[in-house]
């Protein structure tokens, strides 16, 4: 009758020693649409892909600013990536009340992780369902972090997250090396080209489905910022003006 | 006029019958401390170049009596963070607890490698933030922590830094500091010698130390809750903190005492 005795809580194994809630929480971060973070030595960028429900609708937010110095980038259950930043930006905001100390990227990641952890060994709770990429500096650098339903978090040079974002990271992968001696304008270019390679045949990156978050340190220091719009129009046309000859013409529109 | 405080606040037993206990009980009003006991004297602190320098003596006063000579009032919070403590010896106690706990707290949350610690551990900044907070607090419950305390230490930039805090949870900063009678006694000296930031500039570890400890003689001399025993530690960039806890006032000269009059037993 039952298809799946062991999935019903997420306190329960199967026998072949898997927890399925958690599982299907990870399923839902491959449900989102794709975000792609990367660090160099001075800045930490965010990209994603943003999706509107109808033609008529405006696009889910896909980049929320947490504090100064980071943000993230979710893919997955909106409203639970909701959750989890309503209480990063408290936690970060107690820490620059009590100590006058940015909250450090490895703490809150910490903290985040902890939490979602506690949902997936309690009877009645349910793990998170998003993935969060969490770009910033603080007094070690720059630094990016990937945060999964199960609780795992990991610190990463480059990361993808979401619907067909094998495709992402195996650009990634390939420019691995290039990264970390980038500059601004380079890592932001490396990002909407990984953004770029889990788009579907027909889609293409616009100033509408395009959300970008940068921040640096050091001597290029600059507070997080989020870039939509027509303010992402002149990388758009930048990165992928050489792509526009070789594919039949398809990137004219993008040119003019 | 009744002076018993549990009475104070309630309905009169003269007017309204005796109090029916069973509503609430005669345990008395809530007492907080409203005055220190134990005490601690004057902490100065100075900024020079490529650092600070701080000192208290080794003293507990029992309001006039001389009750512990051997109480270390400085603290070393961490490589970069020193804390001086004047007033309530038992609330500085509580403090270091306190300070402990935080500190344990922090070790036990630093994911990072070894080489990235400095960069994450707390420095003066940070930790004259928190105090402020913890000071504020207990003073906004009417149970204030009776101290004031001198933060010195390195800031997140790796300058010198120097800051005060008080039972109030007052905050002020400046190149040279001075709680209690040392406000008065110690601080013109200090001034003269550092008067501003780009005084400090110029200003040399050595001449920071023989300022302060020309400082604590002048506290000895002419402060009766003081001891010629004294911690003083400096700060420093990129060394390790060095506290002495068992200075001794050197080359003391009570010649001038002999021509002071107008008070005591003498016949003017």
């Amino acid at each position: 009758m039952f298809r799946n005795n062991y999935d019903n809580d997420s306190v329960t194994f199967s026998p072949q020693g898997r927890i399925f809630q958690v599982e299907y929480a990870q399923e839902a971060v491959k449900q989102g649409s794709v975000v792609v973070g990367i660090v160099s030595k001075t800045h930490a960028v965010l990209a994603a892909l943003k999706r509107n429900a109808e033609e008529l609708s405006s696009y889910q937010k896909k980049i929320i600013e947490i504090d100064t110095h980071y943000g993230i980038a979710l893919a997955g259950l909106a409203s639970d990536a909701r959750v989890l930043s309503n209480f990063m930006k408290q936690q970060s905001l107690a820490s620059r009340l009590t100590y006058d100390r940015p909250m450090q990227l490895a703490d809150i990641t910490a903290r985040i992780g902890d939490r979602a952890q506690i949902n997936t060994q309690q009877y009645g709770k349910r793990p998170y369902g998003v993935g969060l990429l969490i770009a910033g500096v603080d007094a070690t650098g720059p630094h990016l972090f990937e945060f999964q339903p199960s609780g795992v978090t990991q610190e990463m040079v480059a990361c993808g997250i979401g619907a067909r974002s094998q495709m992402a990271r195996t650009y990634l992968e390939r420019n691995l090396e290039q990264f970390e001696g980038s500059n601004r304008e380079e890592l932001i270019r490396h990002a909407l080209r990984a953004l770029k390679e889990s788009l579907s045949q027909d889609k293409e990156l616009t100033v509408d489905n395009t959300s970008l978050g940068v921040v640096g340190t050091g001597d290029a220091k600059e507070r997080f910022r989020l870039f939509e719009g027509t303010e992402i129009q002149s990388w758009l046309e930048t990165t992928f003006e050489n792509q526009g000859s070789t594919q039949e013409g398809e990137g004219m529109d993008v040119d003019k | 006029m009744n002076h018993f405080p549990h009475g104070w606040g309630r309905p009169r037993d003269d007017v309204y019958g005796a109090y029916n206990h069973a509503y609430l009980q005669p345990d008395g009003s809530k007492q907080h401390t409203q005055s220190p006991i134990v005490t601690g004297t004057s902490v100065i602190a100075v900024k020079f170049k490529d650092g600070v320098v701080i000192a208290a003596d080794n003293l507990a006063s029992y309001g006039s009596l001389a009750r512990f000579t051997d109480v270390k009032r400085l603290r070393r919070f961490n490589s970069r963070v020193v804390l001086g403590f004047g007033g309530d010896v038992s609330d500085m106690q509580h403090l270091d607890r306190l300070l402990s706990t935080l500190s344990i707290r922090e070790d036990y949350s630093s994911t990072a490698s070894e080489s990235d610690n400095a960069a994450r551990e707390l420095n003066a900044r940070n930790l004259h933030t928190y105090l402020a907070k913890v000071m504020y607090k207990r003073r906004s419950e009417f149970n204030p922590l009776w101290n004031a305390i001198l933060v010195v230490g390195l800031d997140g930039e790796s300058q010198p830094f120097l800051a005060t805090v008080d039972l109030l949870g007052t905050t002020f900063s400046a190149p040279t500091l001075a709680t209690g009678f040392g406000a008065h006694l110690a601080q013109p000296i200090l001034r003269r010698a550092v008067p501003d930031e780009a005084a400090v500039a110029e200003m040399t570890r050595e001449k920071a130390v023989g300022v302060v400890r020309e400082c604590m003689k002048v506290l000895f001399y002419r402060d009766a809750r003081s001891i010629d025993k004294y911690s003083m530690a400096v700060v420093e960039k990129e060394k390790e903190v060095e506290l002495v806890e068992d200075e001794q006032l050197e080359q003391q000269s009570w010649a001038f005492a002999e021509g002071i009059k107008g008070y005591g037993t003498q016949t003017v």
